[in-house]
């Protein structure tokens, strides 16, 4: 067995579940789990979500040290790796700490991407990590003035967050909707309903002209001349991706690490996973994708163990992506801009999926929202079909009265 | 003394799947598998307390809504990441077409 192991860098989700994996695959060489915060590898989608609202103060480990010891995973936490030799393969740390490595993994993760009209700004925060979060959350006290940057994900759920411990809100996204890149329209309209229902001011096609900070808060001008005083502003206008200790070993990016279908970079020996990289998608006729996501971070975390290992397997799964904002749940199976047309089936209690079909009758994507998880096991069974290439009868995914577990076994 | 106690009609659960059942402040979720099997387990998921009712039931599998934590429904085995906690499990029996639970 090589001595050098395998070393893996960013311990977020991804890297965390590939250390894992490599153990119940029963490798039994060193595995080194390299992380730039201090903390033990956590799971980050609480905290935009019930994290924020509970407060951040119980970090939700993924594992605690002990079961890291009794798997023998060497962490190296509030390390960062500064550079890769690839030529002696070898990772070096920022204390000058040379890891050498038979196979590395790459999961570097995303960051926030910067507003430069907000750089200087004391009062302008971004939320990547649990520190993040407790600085975020820390400000968020009942009657705080809250003005959120952009109307993605990370600052919906923040805005419903917010709501939820007494701030008053606005949001301004800069196109005419929220969640254009990510959902369908009727689904973007059921989460504005629900954000202005519950008094949070949604501000569409908003254009920013200055971020400044003044006395204790920070002033944001819009274009159309509006004046909005803040005492704290959250921007979440979406990440990019890690690649830069990949670039300066000369591996290939592409929107992220490129990889093939099997995780593996443009070296051999190192494959990558995650936010931080780009993969071909097969379900999507091999669509260069970047996702971040929570289950593919773990998918991936767990594909590029075995494929370290040897397995050679493609990643071959349907992209899965969910939400909670309020009471409602959003999930997303699948890339709804694959489809040419959609279908519409409605629930109880306001509940809605759509499926998203191609020209020739295809299931490539379905999205749906409602009520706590009205729309969980749907959304999985149409996930199966889409996995199958299945090409249901658009009345038969219309009608509420037809399950879709029967459609499954067709 | 455990106690058995009625949780719903046979009928009430289709063949594989699963229903919520609240008894005394606690909840549980009662399984018809796929031969005509009922089972009880405890009622939220080991990972982040969601009702494993509202999932998915495939074979002896139920699968979390949330974050498709896996369980053996029948031995209450958790199946790897993200739940790594077993369920709870409670004998079954069915009587004059009524599902009863055994609680402890």
């Amino acid at each position: 067995m090589d001595p050098r192991g395998i070393v893996i860098v960013g311990a977020g989700e991804c890297g965390a579940r590939a250390a894992f994996a490599l153990r119940e695959q029963a490798y039994a060489g060193p595995v080194t789990l390299i992380g730039a915060e201090r903390h033990l590898p956590y799971e980050r989608p609480p905290l935009s979500k019930d994290g924020m609202t509970a407060g951040t103060d119980n970090i939700r480990t993924i594992a605690d040290t002990a079961r890291f010891e009794a798997a023998g995973i060497v962490l190296r936490l509030a390390s960062e790796a500064v550079s890769i030799d690839r030529a002696a393969r070898s990772v070096e740390l920022g204390d000058g700490t040379q890891v050498p490595y038979e196979k590395l993994l790459l999961a570097t993760g995303a960051r926030p991407r910067r507003l430069p009209l907000a750089e200087g700004s004391q009062h302008c925060l971004y939320l990547r990590t649990h520190d993040d979060a407790g600085k975020i959350a820390g400000r968020l006290r009942p009657g705080a003035r809250i003005v959120i940057v952009g109307g993605g994900f990370i600052g919906l759920e923040l805005a419903a967050a917010s709501r939820g411990r007494g701030c008053s809100v606005i949001v301004l996204e800069a196109l005419p909707r929220l969640l254009t890149r990510a959902v369908p329209q009727d689904i973007s309209a059921v989460i504005a309903d629900a954000h202005r229902t519950n008094g949070v001011d949604i501000r569409c096609g908003a254009a920013i002209g200055s971020i400044a900070d003044i006395d204790a808060g920070v002033e944001v001008r819009l274009a159309d001349g509006s004046v909005l005083g803040a005492d704290l502003c959250i921007i979440g206008i979406g990440a990019v991706p890690n690649t830069e200790l990949a670039e300066a070993a000369g591996l290939a990016v592409e929107n992220g690490i490129r990889v093939d279908e099997r995780l593996r970079t443009s070296d051999p020996a190192i494959f990558a996973a995650g936010d931080c990289c780009s993969f071909p998608l097969p379900i999507h006729g091999g669509r260069r994708v970047r996702l971040e996501a929570w289950r593919n971070a773990q998918e991936q975390g767990n594909l590029a163990a075995r494929n370290m290992l040897g397995a050679n397997a493609p990643h071959d799964t349907v992209p899965w992506f969910w939400s909670d904002q309020y009471h409602l749940t959003l999930q997303i199976a699948g890339l709804p801009d694959e489809g040419t047309h959609t279908v519409r089936r409605d629930l109880d209690d306001g509940a809605f999926l759509l499926f998203h079909l191609t020209g020739d009758g295809r299931l490539v994507a379905a999205s749906g929202i409602g009520p706590g998880n009205s729309i969980a096991r749907d959304i999985r069974l149409a996930e199966m079909l889409i996995a199958g290439r299945a090409t249901p009868a658009a009345e038969k995914l219309a009608a509420a009265n037809i399950k879709l577990k029967s459609l499954l076994a067709a | 003394m455990a106690k058995w106690i009625e949780a719903c009609a046979a009928g009430d659960i289709d063949e594989e799947d699963v229903m919520r059942f609240d008894h005394a402040g606690r909840t549980f979720a009662v399984y018809r598998s796929p031969d005509d099997e009922y089972f009880a387990t405890d009622g939220l998921c080991t990972h982040e307390k969601v009702h494993l009712a509202d999932g998915l039931v495939m074979d002896d599998i139920i699968e979390c809504p949330k974050h498709n934590g896996r369980f053996n429904y029948k031995t209450g085995a958790a199946k790897g990441a993200p739940v790594c906690i077993n369920l709870g499990t409670y004998p079954v029996k069915v009587e004059a077409g009524k599902v009863l639970i055994q609680i402890d």
